[in-house]
């Protein structure tokens, strides 16, 4: 492995920024915050970074966390309110401000060239220097399914901190010693159960109390609301409209700009003109912004169809405008016989050259993929001349304001980000491109704030996409199996993102984790990652690497199976001896699956299992084929996170990861013609409605494991795979590539 | 100037009769409830009715909502919550929530023509997309929203 270079990166980066912030702290204590930074209004206390107490009974928790649907909010809520003895129905979440006691530790980590499974110094160091890097960057952001990991420990000592002055602040109002009183429910009782005060009238009493030692964290025999179907905290909002995403924000003397890109990729505008009926009134302005021109307009639909109808617009090509999906597939074809790896890594031991072995090959190929969130992109930008507010539906905060502050010549004290909640992410919103547009035109308008909102069909055509991928595995075998080899070519995210929203030079790796172990204890197992070049922008795609990878290694361990006449459930188990984890989640599916029972014909069942973002998850998808079309009719999901702050988001998380899984496997194809994008709405970039949505069926396997994984990904990589292995149970016939057709 | 009724109020509207409804909706009424997701009625994000009949609001010219009553998310429950709200929320519906108003309102107008729908009738009449995924609960909820609606 090439570990020298990468280590020397990380680490000089960092010495940079240990000049300016000295030394960082590592401890969750040090991540409480002070009392002031949590906004405190009139009628409320603060006790800490974190929580809020108001006069009127309610606990407020700082979520620096985009609400996307994941949960996040409700679940982060939950730890400070466990803690706190805080009843649920008196929880409330806000958006803290932009601040380094709520950056996320964790998500760097995704990014790192390495597996969980290598532990080692080497690992350990670099797992450590992200940590560092994030906290250095201060980075708010959620992505990655590392929410509630990242959180798990500091947000419970926020809370535990916060009950600990309520107690003190109880003591002083009532001058029974802190020994005598408990928090519980909501108020502050003596020992003997007589009411001492609620929360909410304690706000007089907080004054600046503190704590020298954080007090200790409640074991999980005692939890009352961890681990519980807690309803969620937004849910009444959206279900009556008035839940403000980015799109329904409205400030006075709000314009609206609809936006035009160039139609192929890195491409900008030559030049317009407005053609002969002139600029209606309610036109504002037109605006070149990074590969594009905008209409600023007092209604958007109006500047939306004045981009189609009152301009032309002459457009300079990008560096690849005749560039078409055949082409790059050639090209991949060519990296995947010829191209030199950027990562190469060895399992085991070396068969012998000699060995004589009968050989099975497959290539399996992934197309790029839009994210499609149902809100189309957004942000609402006031530049008031000095400084800059933004509104936006975002993963991260702090990437929002370091790109509007670099678009406006300013510093990033100046600039304000309001998150709003978002419809949808996955991952499309860690991006920064809405920003930059939307400060570029809040820049020509000062004053009178500007929404920016993008059209489906420029959504669909202007994505940072889920690269496409094209992997070989072979494996080597002689009565049992001896050697498995994987090479595998795609863009890396990893190394563009990083690129485009703070200016870090590329490092050419490959993702993170489309290059991670397989599970198996395969005798010997060799891996090459080619990372390309191209034109095309790719992004983190819910699941990221793992989204065609699962599909590459679970399609292949079927076809492997089949190949040694194995059943695939046994065959996988054999080689997760050493795994008791996931042998364990493979089991439970399988069961719950009915696996081995006998199915009508014309249907079939495929299993697939996948380890991502902390999770290990299993799927069995049971598909019925009928004329050439697949129909996928039930899945059974087996997850095993380790903690469960709350399961009723665990089994949404599972279920929605299947279906945005299942769309792409079914549907999800992104290609190129002349350059450009040839898909441009949900028309021809089909998702699953309800009436193709499979039944679900969600089983979470508690394993004892301490360490808390995601849910927000893990869902997905395992359905594609587990859909194309049931195809071939019902048909013979393997599907190697996505979206999966028939004939 | 163009007149309608939405949710029980009388508007006169100065937008181009061409101009959708959804765009009247959301920004001369500043209704911001119903939601733009496509442009092209696929998606169905922005289900209203009109004279009590599903309609996709962004491909609906508000000339044809003219002297017609419109009703919105903001105007289901009549101050209070629907039916088809309290079951979206019993059975903890929405995660982004951002389809679910089209979702809620096209529940509704099913309900009112088909008090007891069938499974296929839920799938004809909820063509719109969820990109979150959240089907099994929705269908739960749409049976529960019957029952609800149904008295018991």
């Amino acid at each position: 492995m090439k570990l020298t270079r990468r280590k020397a990166i990380v680490g000089g980066v960092l010495g940079a920024g240990f000049v300016g912030v000295g030394w960082w702290f590592a401890h969750e204590r040090d991540r409480l915050g002070s009392r002031a930074l949590f906004r405190v209004k009139p009628d409320e206390a603060g006790l800490n970074g974190w929580v809020k107490i108001a006069r009127d009974d309610t606990v407020i928790v700082a979520v620096p966390r985009a609400e996307m649907g994941q949960g996040v909010h409700t679940a982060l809520a939950m730890l400070v309110a466990e803690e706190m003895e805080a009843r649920w129905d008196q929880v409330r979440v806000e958006d803290p401000p932009q601040d380094g006691v709520y950056r996320n530790l964790e998500i760097l980590i995704d990014g790192l060239p390495f597996s969980p499974e290598q532990a080692g110094t080497v690992v350990d160091m670099a797992h450590w220097a992200a940590r560092k890097l994030g906290g250095v960057l201060g980075v708010a952001a959620t992505g990655g399914s590392t929410s509630t990991h990242d959180a798990w420990l500091p947000m419970r000592t926020a809370g535990a901190v916060a009950r600990e002055l309520l107690l003190m602040a109880a003591a002083r109002k009532s001058g029974v010693p802190v020994k005598g009183l408990v928090a519980i429910d909501g108020e502050i009782r003596r020992r003997d159960g007589v009411a001492v005060a609620r929360f909410g009238e304690l706000v007089d009493f907080v004054g600046e109390l503190g704590l020298m030692v954080p007090p200790p964290l409640k074991p999980a025999s005692q939890f009352r609301l961890i681990g519980k179907p807690q309803a969620r905290l937004d849910i009444p909002a959206k279900v009556t409209g008035a839940a403000t995403f980015g799109i329904d924000v409205r400030r006075p003397g709000q314009l609206y700009a609809a936006v035009r890109h160039a139609p192929s990729f890195g491409g900008e505008v030559a030049g317009f003109t407005v053609r002969d009926g002139g600029r209606p009134a309610g036109i504002e302005e037109i605006v070149i912004v990074p590969g594009g021109l905008a209409v600023i307009g007092t209604s958007w639909w109006q500047a939306e169809r004045f981009l189609d109808d009152g301009l032309d617009i002459k457009w300079r090509d990008g560096p690849e405008p005749h560039l078409d999906s055949a082409t790059l597939w050639k090209r991949y074809e060519e990296l995947l016989d010829t191209g030199s790896a950027s990562l190469t890594r060895t399992l085991g031991t070396e068969p012998a050259a000699s060995a004589p072995a009968q050989k099975l090959e497959a290539v399996y190929r992934a197309p790029y993929l839009a994210h499609a969130p149902m809100e189309p992109m957004n942000c609402t930008a006031l530049f008031s001349g000095k400084s800059l507010e933004l509104w936006m539906p975002n993963q991260s905060s702090t990437l929002m304001r370091l790109a509007a502050a670099r678009a406006a010549g300013l510093s990033q004290d100046d600039v304000t980000v309001h998150t709003t909640f978002l419809g949808g992410g996955f991952g499309r919103r860690a991006e920064v491109d809405l920003a930059r547009e939307a400060v570029a035109c809040a820049l020509q308008m000062p004053g009178r704030p500007v929404q920016v909102l993008w059209s489906r069909e420029e959504d669909i055509r202007h994505d940072m996409y889920r690269p496409m991928a094209i992997a070989r595995w072979t494996a080597l075998f002689d009565g049992g199996l001896l050697a498995v080899t994987k090479k595998q070519v795609g863009q890396s995210p990893t190394d563009q993102f990083p690129k485009r929203a703070i200016g870090l030079p590329a490092q050419g790796k490959p993702e993170g984790n489309a290059v991670e172990n397989p599970p198996y204890a395969f005798p010997w197992y060799r891996l090459e990652a080619v990372v390309a070049d191209g034109v095309v922008p790719v992004g983190f795609w819910r699941s990221v690497g793992h989204s065609h990878s699962a599909f590459f290694d679970e399609s292949f361990v079927d076809e492997l199976a089949h190949a040694l006449k194995k059943d695939p459930l046994a065959f996988r188990l054999e080689l997760l001896a050493h795994q008791p984890r996931h042998a364990r989640v493979l089991q439970t599916v399988a069961k719950e699956a009915g696996w081995g029972s006998p199915l009508a014909a014309g249907r079939g069942r495929g299993l697939a299992l996948r380890a991502s973002f902390g999770s290990i998850v299993a799927q069995v998808a049971e598909v019925e084929v009928a004329d050439k079309e697949i129909r996928v009719k039930r899945v059974t999901c087996a997850i095993d996170c380790g903690p469960v702050v709350n399961p009723a988001i665990v089994r949404a998380q599972m279920e929605s990861g299947i279906i945005y899984g299942l769309s792409a496997a079914l549907h999800g194809e992104i290609t190129l013609k002349d350059g450009a994008v040839e898909q441009s709405n949900f028309s021809d970039y089909e998702a699953v409605r309800l009436a193709d949505a499979p039944e679900m069926v969600v089983h979470i396997v508690e394993s004892g494991a301490e360490k808390v994984g995601g849910v927000g990904e893990p869902g997905t990589p395992p359905i594609a795979p587990a859909v194309a292995n049931a195809v071939f149970a019902a048909t013979g016939e393997r599907l190697r590539s996505l979206p999966l057709r028939l004939g | 100037m163009i007149a309608l009724t939405v949710n029980g109020k009388r508007h006169e509207v100065d937008a181009p009769a061409d101009k959708p409804l959804l765009w009247v909706l959301r920004e001369d009424l500043n209704l911001t409830g119903t939601k733009f997701g496509c442009g092209v009625a696929s998606c169905g994000a922005c289900t209203v009715h009109v004279d009590g009949a599903p309609v996709r609001a962004c491909s609906h010219p508000v000339g044809e909502a003219a002297d017609k009553s419109v009703l919105t998310i903001e105007g289901l429950g009549e101050g209070q919550l629907h039916a088809v709200q309290r079951a979206w929320i019993e059975e903890q519906v929405p995660q982004c929530g951002y389809c679910q108003p089209g979702f809620i309102m096209a529940t509704a107008a099913l309900l009112k023509a088909r008090p007891r729908p069938t499974d296929q009738e839920i799938n004809d009449a909820l063509s719109n997309i969820c990109r979150c995924g959240t089907y099994g609960p929705l269908r739960r909820a749409v049976h529960r929203a019957a029952a609800l609606l149904g008295g018991s």
